[in-house]
C-alpha cells in the first residue's frame, strides 16, 4: 500500500532522496496553486492551437469536439494561454472557491 | 612495491589519483591547487590515466559536472582551494545531500578581501555545513594516504557521500617531501570497483536531485544527518584496514605526547609538525604539555574528543581562520561546545593565527600555550587571543 504523504518516514527516503519511479509530477495537483481560472468562450475559437503550444504546464489537450482546453488539475493560472490566443477566446476571471 | 622518492605533495595526490583509477576529473585551476590539476591533466593526455578530463569554465561548473559523473557513477575527482571553493558552495550542499560519492582535495587558501593566495583554512571553515565528510592532513604522505582513503570510504555503500581533503596551500601542497605513492595494484587490493546503487541509466530511469515540498523536507535532511553519522564507523573501518595493509594508521583524534599532560594544545592541518616540535620543547622543560589534532572534522568526533580531554586542566586551540564578529575561532568554538554538558572539562583558550600563509614557529606556539595557561588561570575579558599581530 502507499503511504499517504504526512505517513512518510525518514527511513522510507530512498539514497539521496532519489525518486525510482520517475514521472511522478504527474500526480501533483498544481491547479490549487491558481489564483486565476481560463474560462473558454468555444463559439470564438478557431482550433489553432496555440494556446497548447505556448503552455508551460503542457496541460492544454483538445476535446471531443476539437476545442483546445486546459486540465484544472495542473493549469496554475499564469494566463499565456490568454494573451496568445488571437482570437481572445480565452478570459482569466478570479477563482472564488 | 612502490618505493619512497622525494615528490611535490600536489603531484603525488595526482599520482594517487591515478593509482585509484578515477574515470573523471572536473576541475578548474586555482592557486595553490594548480599542480594538482595540471598533473592529472598531464597523466589524461599522456594516455598513463584513462579518464574523462573535463576542462571547465568555472568552479561552480566543476562540481556541476562531477554531480553528474557520480551520478553515473563514475569514480571522480575534483581540487580547488580558497575562492573556488566558495564560487562551487550552492553546489557542495547539492553532492552530499544527493549521496554522490565525489573527492575533492582542497588546497587551503585565505578568502579575499584582501586579496591572498596564501594559507589558512577560512575556506573549507565556511564549508562547515555542507555535509561533506571532512578530512585535515599534516604532510605530503597523508596527502596521498587520505586521497587514497576518501574514495573508499566516499564509496563505500553504507557511506555513499563525498569527502574533502584538506591539506593547507603551499606549507603543505608545494612541498617536496619524501612520499610513497602506491602503485595501482596494491590500490586495487585496497579499493573495489565503484558500485554506485542507483545510477543514472537509461534502461532503468530515476529521478535525482528533485524537490521536496514542506510534508518531506524535514524527514529528508534528517535522514542526511543519520547518514553522515552513522559514516563515522565506516571511516574508522577504511583506516583501520589502510593501516593493516599499508602500515600507516590514522584516528578521527591524534595523540603527542600527551601522556601525563595537563595543558594540551589543539591544531589542525600541516601546522601540527611544528607545534611538535614546541610540544618537544616544552616537554624537555619538564613542562605537562602535549598535542592533539582534530583529524576528522566532519562528522565531528565528539567521543573520541572527549576522551582524549579526560583529565587535562587547560586545552588552547589554535584556529587558522577567524569568524569575524563572532566568537573567534570556529573549531574553538565547536570544541568548546561538545565540552559545555560534560562535568569535567578543561579551560578552553582560543587562539587565532596563522591566517593569509603568516608561519606561526615553534616560538610561537610555545607562546599561545604559556599565554593560553595564563589566561585560564586569570581569567579574560576576551573570547580569543591573535597571535601575532603587531600592535
Amino acid at each position: 500500500m502507499v503511504k499517504q504523504d504526512n505517513e512518510v518516514t525518514w527511513q522510507d527516503i530512498e539514497i539521496g532522496g532519489i525518486v525510482t519511479n520517475p514521472g511522478n509530477a504527474d500526480y501533483y495537483r498544481t491547479g490549487d496553486w491558481r489564483s486565476n481560472k481560463p474560462v473558454y468562450e468555444f463559439s470564438r475559437c478557431i482550433k489553432c492551437g496555440l494556446c497548447a503550444i505556448f503552455c508551460p504546464e503542457a496541460c492544454i489537450t483538445r476535446n471531443e469536439e476539437g476545442y483546445f482546453e486546459g486540465d484544472q488539475y495542473w493549469c496554475k493560472g499564469c494566463g499565456i494561454c490568454a494573451k496568445e490566443c488571437p482570437v481572445y477566446a480565452i478570459k482569466m476571471v478570479e477563482e472564488v472557491e | 612495491m612502490a618505493e619512497r622518492a622525494g615528490i611535490e605533495t600536489s603531484v603525488a595526490i595526482g599520482d594517487a589519483v591515478k593509482a585509484a583509477d578515477a574515470d573523471v576529473i572536473a576541475a578548474y585551476p586555482i592557486t595553490p591547487q594548480t599542480h594538482i590539476v595540471e598533473h592529472l591533466a598531464e597523466l589524461v593526455a599522456n594516455g598513463e590515466l584513462d579518464a574523462e578530463y573535463i576542462p571547465v569554465e568555472s568552479e561552480h561548473s566543476a562540481m556541476s559536472a562531477c554531480l553528474g559523473s557520480a551520478a553515473a557513477g563514475a569514480r571522480t575527482f575534483t581540487a580547488s582551494a580558497g575562492q573556488g571553493i566558495e564560487l562551487m558552495h550552492e553546489v557542495l550542499y547539492v553532492a552530499s545531500a544527493m549521496r554522490l560519492p565525489i573527492v575533492m582535495a582542497v588546497t587551503n587558501r585565505a578568502v579575499s578581501s584582501p586579496l591572498s593566495v596564501w594559507g589558512d583554512h577560512s575556506d573549507v571553515m565556511s564549508c562547515r555545513d555542507v555535509g561533506w565528510i571532512q578530512v585535515f592532513v599534516e604532510n605530503g604522505q597523508e596527502a596521498v594516504d587520505h586521497t587514497i582513503c576518501a574514495f573508499r570510504i566516499a564509496e563505500d555503500n553504507n557511506v555513499l557521500l563525498p569527502v574533502m581533503v584538506n591539506l593547507d596551500g603551499f606549507h603543505l601542497s608545494h612541498v617536496i617531501e619524501p612520499i610513497t605513492v602506491p602503485d595501482r595494484e596494491e590500490v586495487e587490493k585496497y579499493l573495489p570497483p565503484n558500485s554506485y546503487p542507483l545510477p543514472l541509466n537509461p534502461d532503468k530511469p530515476v529521478a535525482m536531485g528533485d524537490f521536496a515540498p514542506p510534508f518531506i523536507f524535514t524527514e529528508a535532511k534528517w535522514a542526511q544527518e543519520m547518514n553522515i553519522r552513522k559514516s563515522y564507523d565506516h571511516i574508522i573501518k577504511a583506516w583501520q584496514e589502510f593501516g593493516e595493509q599499508f602500515g600507516r594508521h590514522y584516528h578521527p583524534v591524534e595523540h603527542y605526547r600527551t601522556e601525563g599532560a595537563t595543558t594540551l594544545l589543539l591544531t589542525m592541518g600541516s601546522f601540527s609538525e611544528t607545534a611538535m616540535t614546541a610540544i618537544d620543547s616544552m616537554r624537555e622543560k619538564g613542562e605537562k604539555v602535549g598535542l592533539i589534532r582534530l583529524r576528522l572534522w566532519r562528522p565531528f568526533p565528539f567521543e573520541e574528543l572527549r576522551k582524549a580531554l579526560k583529565g587535562v586542566d587547560t586545552l588552547v586551540v589554535l584556529d587558522r581562520a577567524i569568524s569575524v564578529g563572532g566568537p573567534g575561532g570556529p573549531v574553538a568554538s565547536e570544541v568548546k561546545a561538545a565540552l559545555y554538558n560534560q562535568k569535567d572539562r578543561p579551560s578552553v583558550v582560543s587562539f587565532v593565527g596563522g591566517l593569509g600563509g603568516r608561519d606561526v614557529t615553534r616560538e610561537g606556539f610555545e607562546t599561545i600555550i604559556n599565554r593560553g595557561r595564563e589566561i585560564a588561570e586569570k581569567g579574560s575579558e576576551n573570547e580569543f587571543e591573535i597571535h601575532g599581530v603587531r600592535e
